[in-house]
């Protein structure tokens, strides 16, 4: 088991490694490549020629692409120094680099950025566990019950409602038509939790129909296929209550791949809710992710992007752990 | 359930069982009118085909059948003085798993690959003894897998099914089904997933095991040598009904229906010439939604209407003494032809 444990966590360095070189190469070396120089994105076309310089100097433009990424690597695990002769600037680990519109250090940027990226993503997680599973259980135990349909029903138009609409058209009901929530304004909890709860409840509300839905159906085949399992079967051979059945035996293994889909799912949503928070104003990973490309901010979309990968690779490797764990057959195998 | 009802009741008794399931594609007739009974320590082979309703027979009995919705089932079933068809779901479930219980086809998908072998068998105990603490209720496991034969019984207790051997797998389950110590044990094809040289020891062990409790076994097999070794009678199914029954022995000496001569003509024998082919019964099962007038067999009968009698509106009646059958033919017209066109090619 430990060395299991071990070769994944071993492979998901390698797999950011590759990603942050991958990431690193089509910023910094493709503009350098057809010419465009990374140091105006800094500084402006207008400036005088010399400041150029200085800039390209001082963020190291000028070395080999190789030389560039192992002192972007560097920065991350030691931290760096940016320096142009008397100029020194100082940007400790992990370092990111600095934002090319703000010229602000991008890590602090995206620490910020986490905990509204978390605060979406956890609530959001819970409610469509919570909706998707309850609703697919019960799809798959009454089938072809009036439950069953309204719920599938239901779960296609979540599938196929885009969170843009979904989201403006919560928004518009409960915040402006009816007036039950105030308008979005997030503060984080730490400060005001009653704020915090109130502006995340139509995000949390429009992420989770959204996902509930997939949940619903993935729960609702899983099942299916389980009741009609030989061990179901003899579960019930033994005279087990019905609640034992369903809760104990074809639960277990209809929500294991559940699982899985979650664990993906919750580490792609942590790099970033980008529709959810554009839509409600949240300054989470997803908002400034936007932004960044918005403004040709290449540091920071590196940043938001090495973020997201690291959420991703870490959620599979948490998968892959709580699998074995789950799947004695996938323990020994 | 009348207090005049004597011990003139049989151990287990099936009266008209009749199983039906709704499907899109129509009503599937899986079991009708099929009666017979069993006494204690008695063992009963039920034998046919695929899809010839036996092991939809051994599921009506243990009512599994009732979570399933487009399920019916009619006629009686009675275990010593309980009806089980008109039986409230909760009164079947606790019977299920003890004193009634089943031994299924594949041990492996059989067992919940999540859950350890022991602890499945402990969960069988609890459920009929909810007063036991673990304690004992694991001692109780370690002990059914000791007498079943599994080595090691303690360090095994905590292994999955995967990590057991086919045979070994087959004995554990058939552990968990012994576990309550079931008087009647309903085993589906337990060695058809096994080596061969397994199956033998997975018989003993079903033969012993059943001299030790005292219980009654009804056999369900494609295999007519695990009847002719286990069972003391024999019910012969094809299409859904019982088309010949009686003891074991007289089963296997006189033959008396076309079908059971089929399914004896097809076994390998090895006191047969090697280069000679079994004679497998031509044709195919028939569909249970669409069933043939008349014996259902007929259209694969190579003497149907050898007397003559050439309309099968008429569903045969199962006829006879102790050794039932249902036919078309005369007796008279069907001894003649077992002992001259059969027997010898037997």
């Amino acid at each position: 088991m430990l060395s299991y444990i071990v070769r994944r966590v071993f492979n998901a360095i390698i797999t950011l490694l590759v990603v942050t070189a991958v990431t690193f190469g089509i910023f910094f070396a493709i503009p350098k490549a057809i010419g465009t120089d990374p140091a105006l994105l800094y500084i402006g076309k207008q400036s005088d020629p010399a400041a150029i310089e200085g800039i390209r100097q001082k963020m190291g433009f000028d070395d080999p692409i190789y030389v560039q990424y192992g002192n972007f690597l560097k920065g991350i695990v030691a931290g760096r120094e940016y320096s142009n002769g008397p100029d020194v600037t100082d940007c400790p680990a992990p370092c990111l680099g600095y934002s090319f519109s703000t010229d602000q250090e991008v890590t602090p940027l995206l620490l910020e950025d986490i905990p509204v990226t978390l605060s979406l993503a956890l609530g959001a997680a819970v409610l469509w566990l919570i909706i998707g599973i309850s609703f697919g259980v019960v799809s798959a135990l009454r089938r072809g019950s009036f439950v069953d349909r309204a719920a599938m029903t239901t779960a296609l138009a979540g599938v196929s409602l885009p969170v843009y609409f979904t989201g403006l058209l919560s928004s518009a009901i409960f915040v402006y038509a009816l007036g039950w929530l105030p308008e979005s304004n997030y503060k984080p909890f730490t400060e005001d939790p009653g704020q915090w709860f109130t502006s995340l409840i139509l995000p949390w509300i429009t992420l989770a129909f959204l996902f509930a839905a997939t949940y619903a159906r993935l729960t609702r085949a899983n099942m299916l296929e389980t009741l009609g399992e030989d061990y179901v079967r003899t579960a019930r051979a033994k005279g087990l209550t019905e609640r034992v059945v369903i809760g104990k035996h074809a639960l277990r293994s209809g929500l294991t791949p559940i699982v899985t889909i979650f664990g993906l799912d919750l580490g792609a949503l942590l790099g970033g809710a980008v529709l959810t928070e554009n839509v409600f104003n949240l300054r989470g990973l997803g908002y400034q992710a936007l932004n960044a490309i918005r403004q040709n901010d290449l540091p920071v979309i590196l940043g938001v992007t090495l973020i997201a990968a690291f959420f991703i690779v870490f959620a599979n490797l948490i998968v892959d752990l709580v699998y074995g764990w789950i799947d004695p057959r996938v323990r020994l195998a | 359930m009348s207090i005049g009802a004597t011990n003139a009741r049989p151990f287990l008794e099936i009266k008209d069982l009749a199983v039906r399931f709704e499907t899109d594609d129509g009503i599937v007739q899986a079991v009708s009118g099929s009666t017979f009974s069993l006494e204690a320590g008695q063992t009963l082979g039920i034998v046919g085909e695929s899809g010839s309703g036996k092991s939809v027979t051994s599921l009506a009995i243990l009512g599994l059948h009732r979570t399933r919705s487009n399920a019916k089932v009619s006629g009686e079933i009675w275990l010593e003085d309980q009806e089980l068809v008109t039986a409230t779901d909760e009164d079947v479930r606790k019977l299920r798993g003890g004193k009634m219980a089943m031994i299924f086809q594949d041990p492996l998908s059989a067992m919940h690959p999540y859950f350890t072998v022991g602890s499945q068998i402990v969960e069988a105990y609890r459920v009929h003894h909810p007063g036991v603490n673990k304690k004992v209720a694991r001692e109780r496991a370690i002990d059914m897998l000791a007498r079943v034969g599994i080595p090691q019984p303690e360090r095994r207790f905590n292994d999955y099914g995967h990590q057991f051997s086919g045979g070994m797998r087959q004995r554990a389950m058939i552990a968990m089904a012994l576990v309550n110590d079931p008087k009647l044990l309903i085993a589906d094809e337990p060695t058809t997933a096994l080596d061969v040289t397994v199956q033998a020891q997975i018989l003993d062990l079903i033969r012993d095991l059943q001299e030790e409790f005292h219980s009654a076994v009804i056999m369900i097999t494609h295999d007519l040598g695990v009847v002719a070794e286990l069972a003391d009678d024999v019910l012969v199914m094809y299409g859904g009904k019982v088309i010949e029954k009686g003891a074991a022995l007289e089963v296997f000496q006189n033959p008396q229906h076309p079908y059971t001569w089929g399914l004896l003509g097809s076994m390998p024998r090895l006191d047969r010439e090697v280069r000679e082919r079994l004679n497998p019964v031509k044709g195919s099962p028939p569909s249970l939604i669409n069933l043939p007038d008349g014996c259902a067999f007929h259209p694969r009968c190579p003497y149907a209407g050898r007397n003559g009698n050439r309309s099968f509106t008429e569903v045969p009646e199962l006829r006879g003494d102790a050794h039932k059958v249902a036919c078309h033919l005369p007796s008279e017209d069907r001894n003649k032809i077992f002992q001259e066109e059969v027997l010898p090619n037997l």
